[in-house]
């Protein structure tokens, strides 16, 4: 600083100056920012609407109620949040440690294949008990995540490949892999999706207690969302409670404080991408098992990986917020086809990405504004 | 190739600086120094790490701005605000770490930055241009090969020739030589030799004697920030008077240092070889051993194995021959977890980048070497309330200012942090502690604490391998210092607890600056073992 001020010349009127946050800020200060940050992003999104031709205000106000508006729509939505929980989490793990996993895309899709793998193989005769299918079909699903987080991660640690590359790349993999099996081995008549699932291996939804409690007619929220709230804190706990959770936590802010500290970083690495495809793929068989009921690529390969990143930012990487923010995220998925299929609602959604990531920046530095001479 | 012909004392200026005062937050880099470089000749800038050279030269490069003092070139006054005005008059520098592109052509790197060619490239009559510069002054190198393939010494040879091709007249070199194997040291020194007799004039920035006296025309020599000689002819200079004015004679703080009873041998390191991360000899063959209750110094400039040492003990760094024992365990080559775990406390060098998580709370700085036991660790958890109260009661016992433990560290001081790393390493109750210049960039209060937490080591019967750049701190510290010197140990110079006397630092000195302990008592310079 004393630099630039002794380089300056006499100037009079105003100046922005940035400089780092030296002192804590209170506990409330990054609440606000996001929240703030969450307005402007609101703000632009209008500016964009009423550029479209529409009208923001308006348009708030639909998204609101068709995606909190009653509690039908709110199933729906909570529906649409579970597999953007689980892929958050997922995404949120691997950052944590700095490595940047962009394939809880494809994690998620070989959980779905893993899980419909039990039922189709067949594993289990179709009246096996639910428990049995269901517990089997989530273990597999989390192994065959795991498995795909295992190569990037193996491949990071053994010979340092980028995993951006190598995880980005696994997505397509996993799309390949699926479409080789619904439209050949599994393919229900030709159609390029399996057989339905029995019954046996749906996961548990409300509408089925709507005999004893009718509020639940027609409520599509399934157990997955319990899977997706178990799954937050028990990651919560490994990341702020436990000895792996801070080495994870060492790791990522410094690994080389991590090395002087003993701690072993290539295992790791493994590990780490191993738990987060198991979480993505705990997510894929939710998604086929609660609400697909079969194996198909359209809806299992519907972007939730990806959208599990933006997700995980937003969130901060804290597990507990994510449960939230995935709900605002499902909200804006779900409303936001009604007023455009895509386009608009996925602009937006982009937006408050870019703005809270900006919003960062206030968490770091304070901008005050000097007069010319100081 | 050619013999250096000595410049006529009467040359004329080619550089004058005058007067030059250059401030750091809490350092005063240059004190009003003058240096004066003549034309034809090759200077020798001389002292040791912080000492100011680098800093004074970056203001002659047009990196830094002086804040007092004037600079000449051939006699007109010369006002730089950015390297590009520095070359314009003339002025090229080579800086330690290379700033080339390393996918490019030796002649595309020469070429960036310059408005000429402007659009097209025309490489082929370009890569003849920057070749017939490099045959003039003997550097050879071929200007179609891409950086990345070219080795350490060829690519300072494309930096000096990006220099050239611009038309420096003076050339400063930042420790040209650190880099470097020994043969290509000896191409380096033809090719400024060569230079030279071209009239091109060259400073050299170093802190190695055998190489100022074997370059140079003269010298001079800075010591914190202050020019202690100036343009003294090398050949008359002897290394010990060299050495005097670098590391000179400093006021010996006299702490409350009990005599030491030394007990067995804790740390033991034998022969021991190992590379820095370039891949060059950094260790070579480099013995010494470390008693309980003795602090052990090692004195010397900065980059002579220092850093490998700290590595090589803590497992941070593989090392190809020899062992490093720990009360008997071969501690060397083996994971950095079995020394934790075997009472090894390290204070490393670095201590934002390797001895901190920045981000991290001060809770979770201080666990860092036991959360794997109890009372932190319970099963595989951590008991965060066991961490907190932990935290609370280094805070209060290590005096450490914060306000409270869950601060990310990255908002303390310097002696604050340091005060937490060495509240760490201590409270783990280690047998054995490297410390690497544990006092470095503190202010004297912090100093101070951290010296006396070192004697309270030494006095507990722990071991201490104290590894500093300050004399000053190993004479007042320590029992015993080694002195090293590209990567072997010069020799051994017992302190006590009595003053150090000026034959003491002269004889430091003189191993700092490569001569070994046997030579200087055989030349009969008043040693004392």
């Amino acid at each position: 600083m004393a630099e630039t001020t002794s380089l300056q010349k006499k100037n009079s009127g105003f100046k922005i100056r940035v400089e780092p946050r030296l002192e804590e800020s209170p506990a409330w200060y990054p609440v606000l920012v996001s929240v703030l940050a969450l307005i402007v992003a609101l703000i632009l999104g209008g500016i964009l609407i009423s550029f479209a031709g529409g009208d923001p205000l308006k348009s708030y106000q639909h998204i609101a109620k068709a995606s909190f508006g009653d509690i039908g729509v709110l199933s729906d939505t909570i529906v649409k949040a579970t597999p953007i929980m689980l892929a958050a989490l997922a995404c949120s793990v691997a950052f944590r440690m700095k490595l940047w996993n962009i394939g809880a895309e494809g994690q998620f899709i070989m959980g779905a294949f893993g899980a419909s793998a039990i039922v189709l193989a067949p594993v289990f005769q179709e009246d096996a008990p639910r428990w049995l299918f269901l517990t089997v079909m989530a273990l597999a699903g989390m192994v065959a995540g795991a498995l795909w987080g295992f190569v990037p991660g193996y491949l990071k640690a053994k010979f340092n490949v980028n995993e951006i590359i190598s995880t980005l790349m696994m997505n397509y993999i996993a799309v390949a892999w699926i479409n080789f099996w619904i439209f050949g081995v599994w393919s229900e008549g030709g159609f390029q999706m399996s057989p339905k699932f029995p019954e046996a291996a749906w996961l548990p939804r409300l509408l089925e207690y709507a005999k004893t409690f009718p509020q639940f007619r027609g409520l599509t929220t399934h157990a997955g969302l319990i899977l997706g709230i178990i799954a937050a804190i028990l990651l919560w706990l490994i990341v702020y409670r436990s000895r792996w959770g801070y080495e994870i936590r060492l790791i990522g802010d410094n690994p080389q404080a991590a090395k002087y500290a003993g701690i072993n970083i290539t295992s790791n690495v493994i590990y780490v991408m191993m738990l987060s495809g198991a979480l993505a793929g705990l997510g894929g068989m939710s998604e086929v098992s609660g609400v697909v009921h079969r194996l198909q690529t359209a809806p299992v390969a519907a972007g939730y990986g990806f959208t599990g990143i933006i997700v995980a930012w937003l969130a901060k990487l804290n597990p507990i917020v994510i449960i939230l923010v995935s709900v605002l995220f499902g909200a804006l998925i779900l409303a936001g086809r009604e007023i455009q299929p895509s386009g608009v609602p996925k602009m937006i959604q982009g937006i408050i990405l870019v703005s809270l990531i900006a919003s960062d920046f206030l968490l770091r530095y304070r901008i005050r504004i000097v007069r010319g001479e100081e | 190739m050619t013999q250096t012909t000595p410049p006529p004392s009467e040359a004329p200026f080619a550089v004058e600086m005058r007067g030059i005062v250059k401030r750091f937050p809490g350092v005063l880099a240059n004190d009003h120094v003058d240096f004066e470089l003549r034309a034809g000749e090759i200077h020798a800038l001389l002292g040791e790490n912080g000492a100011g050279k680098s800093t004074l030269m970056n203001v002659l490069a047009g990196l830094y701005r002086q804040e007092v003092g004037i600079i000449k070139v051939k006699s007109k006054p010369v006002e730089f605000y950015s390297p590009r005005d520095a070359i314009k008059s003339g002025i090229g520098m080579v800086h330690q770490h290379f700033m080339l592109v390393p996918s490019q052509t030796v002649t595309e790197n020469v070429l960036l930055g310059l408005n000429d060619p402007r659009f097209f490239m025309r490489l082929p009559e370009y890569d003849e241009k920057v070749a017939a510069v490099g045959e003039r002054f003997g550097l050879k190198v071929d200007p179609r090969a891409k950086i990345w393939q070219l080795s350490v010494g060829e690519q300072q040879r494309v930096e000096l020739l990006k220099m050239l091709y611009r038309g420096a007249d003076v050339l400063i070199m930042d420790e040209p030589t650190a880099v470097l194997a020994p043969q290509e040291i000896e191409g380096l020194f033809t090719i400024l030799r060569s230079m030279v007799a071209q009239g091109k004039s060259v400073i050299f920035i170093s802190h190695k004697l055998h190489e100022v006296t074997a370059i140079a025309d003269r010298v001079s020599v800075l010591r914190r920030g202050v020019a202690t000689a100036s343009g003294v002819p090398s050949k008359g200079a002897t290394r010990q008077e060299l050495a005097r004015l670098m590391v000179g004679r400093d006021v010996i703080f006299s702490l409350d240092k009990k005599p030491g009873k030394p007990g067995e041998v804790v740390l033991d390191v034998r022969d021991v070889h190992a590379e820095n991360d370039k891949g060059l000899p950094a260790l070579r063959g480099l013995s010494l051993d470390v008693k309980a209750g003795e602090i052990v110094g090692v004195a010397g400039v900065a980059g002579n194995g220092q850093s490998e040492l700290s590595q090589v003990i803590t497992g941070l760094r593989k090392c190809k021959q020899g062992e490093v024992r720990l009360g008997g365990d071969l501690v060397s080559n083996r994971n950095t977890l079995f020394g934790i775990q075997h009472g090894m406390a390290y204070v490393p060098e670095d201590r934002n980048h390797v001895g901190s998580a920045p981000n991290l709370s001060v809770t979770d700085n201080v666990i860092m070497k036991n959360y794997r036991k109890p009372p932190i660790s319970k099963g595989g958890m951590l008991d965060m309330n066991a961490a907190t109260k932990l935290a609370k009661e280094l805070k209060e016992a290590y005096d450490i200012v914060v306000p409270n433990v869950t601060t990310p560290v990255r908002l303390l001081s310097g002696g604050n942090l340091q005060r937490v790393i060495l509240a760490r390493e201590i409270s783990g109750l280690p047998n054995f502690m490297v410390a690497v210049q544990p006092t470095r960039g503190l202010d004297v209060g912090a100093i101070e604490g951290v010296h006396r937490l070192l004697l309270a080591q030494r006095e507990a019967g722990s071991a201490v391998l104290l590894i500093s750049e300050e004399l000053e701190e190993l004479l007042s510290l320590s029992d015993r210092v080694y002195v090293i010197y590209e990567g072997k140990i010069m020799g051994e110079v017992r302190v006590g607890s009595g003053e150090a006397d000026q034959s003491m630092i002269d004889t430091i000195g003189l191993m700092m600056t490569g001569t070994p302990l046997e030579q200087i008592q055989k030349d009969g310079v008043g040693a004392n073992g």
